[in-house]
């Protein structure tokens, strides 16, 4: 199973469920893979401190004019919906660090004046963490575009009992792009107004794609209800609450491992693992 | 001389629109006639990225020589070089002012941007 762990809001735990999850399955003998997408930020390597067995760059695809072939017709521009491009009448300049490797100016190009030539973008780390697979993507300080650098970590990963991708917070490109092809998604909230609306916009998100999900409630009682009845009303499975707890935060704060360091909360991610073992086996 | 002014609507005595990429419309002067159009750029103004190399290469297309504007990023700046198009930054008042400003000979061309990119 292909595991997605989402959430709108930054900060409400999508890595602590996610390297959870990771740990406790592993922990039961499956194959476990981690994906780090959040590639601008990765961080399960805190908790998971993987040995690096490999690294490469990643790369993407962009444009490259040739200037003895170009008639300046403007079509790989107009193809451009990134702006990436600018067809001047005697010019055609690239902004690489715009273009969202698309291909289609390529395509567009009547004269073949445009090929595509490989542009690093980051770094693809590959390692192990115990019996766990793990892999992660970095962004180079300074690229704008994510996704390119997210379908790399993706399509390096071999397949496992269960592979868990940890997404970048938000609903944009870089979220879509981690949860798409993804069995099941897995929301991860907190019980704030901050947490209900960012929550709100990530299930739109997620019913576009029509990839089945459910909402777990991070620090379940620090805040109020709202959650719950905004659960309740769309008929939004609550798979996990997990209570606020002191000793989390310290665990967290020291880069422990949660289940590891707080059984209680190991029960409610197992409790996670066997509800989504049962309605199809992972 | 053909010469584009950014402004906040399509007529001369509109505000000058201090933003390059995102500007409302673009007015296309020509100095020796006082004739002028003005040209929509909303599709720019709403984009999400490319907003200044795109209205750039709206001004290269349109022929103009200069542009007056408030300012100018280093991605829109780069593209406006490359067109050989002189870039006057720190324009205001109406559209009319600014041309006026500009005929009296006394701005002087950016030699780069003056603001900065919004990615980096």
């Amino acid at each position: 199973m292909k595991l997605a762990i989402a959430s709108g809001k930054g900060g409400t735990g999508k890595t602590t469920v996610a390297t959870s999850l990771a740990w406790v399955a592993a922990q039961t003998g499956r194959t476990v893979a981690y994906l780090d997408c959040d590639v601008d930020e990765p961080n399960g390597h805190i908790f998971l401190r993987p040995e690096i067995e490999s690294e490469r760059p990643i790369e993407k695809l962009v444009p490259e004019v040739d200037p003895a072939r170009c008639t300046h017709c403007g079509r790989c521009a107009q193809a451009c919906r990134y702006g990436a491009i600018a067809s001047l009448p005697q010019q055609t300049l690239v902004f690489a660090e715009l273009c969202h490797a698309c291909g289609g100016c390529v395509l567009a190009c009547p004269v073949g004046a445009l090929r595509e030539v490989p542009r690093p973008i980051g770094q693809l780390r590959i390692g192990r963490s115990g019996q766990i697979r793990f892999l992660e993507g970095v962004l180079q300080v300074g690229e704008a575009m994510s996704p390119p650098a997210i379908r790399a970590v993706k399509s390096a990963a071999e397949a496992a009992d269960l592979t868990i991708l940890d997404a970048p917070p938000g609903t944009s490109c870089p979220v879509v792009e981690t949860v798409r092809g993804c069995d099941r998604v897995l929301l991860v909230t907190e019980p704030t107004p901050f947490g209900l609306y960012d929550l709100s916009l990530a299930v739109e998100m997620i019913r576009v794609l029509k990839i089945p999900f459910a909402v777990v409630i991070n620090r379940a009682d620090a805040g109020d209800g709202r959650v719950r009845e905004y659960c309740d009303r769309n008929r939004i499975f609550i798979l996990a609450e997990i209570p606020d707890d002191r000793a989390v935060a310290e665990a967290y704060s020291n880069g422990q491992i949660i289940p590891q360091a707080v059984p209680t909360v190991g029960k409610h991610i197992a409790d996670i693992l066997e509800q989504l073992a049962g309605e199809d086996g992972p | 001389m053909k010469i584009i002014i950014t402004s906040q609507g399509s007529r001369l005595d509109d505000q000058v629109d201090p933003r390059f990429g995102r500007a409302k419309q673009f007015i296309l002067a020509d100095t020796e006639s006082g004739q002028f159009a003005a040209h929509d750029n909303a599709q720019n103004l709403n984009a999400p990225q490319g907003a200044g190399i795109q209205a750039a290469q709206a001004a290269a297309r349109l022929g103009a020589e200069a542009v007056l504007t408030g300012h100018v990023g280093p991605k829109a700046f780069a593209v406006l070089k490359a067109a050989q198009i002189a870039v006057y930054t720190g324009a205001s008042g109406t559209v009319r002012e600014a041309i006026a400003t500009f005929k009296s000979g006394t701005l002087v061309a950016a030699q780069t941007a003056d603001v900065e990119g919004h990615w980096n």
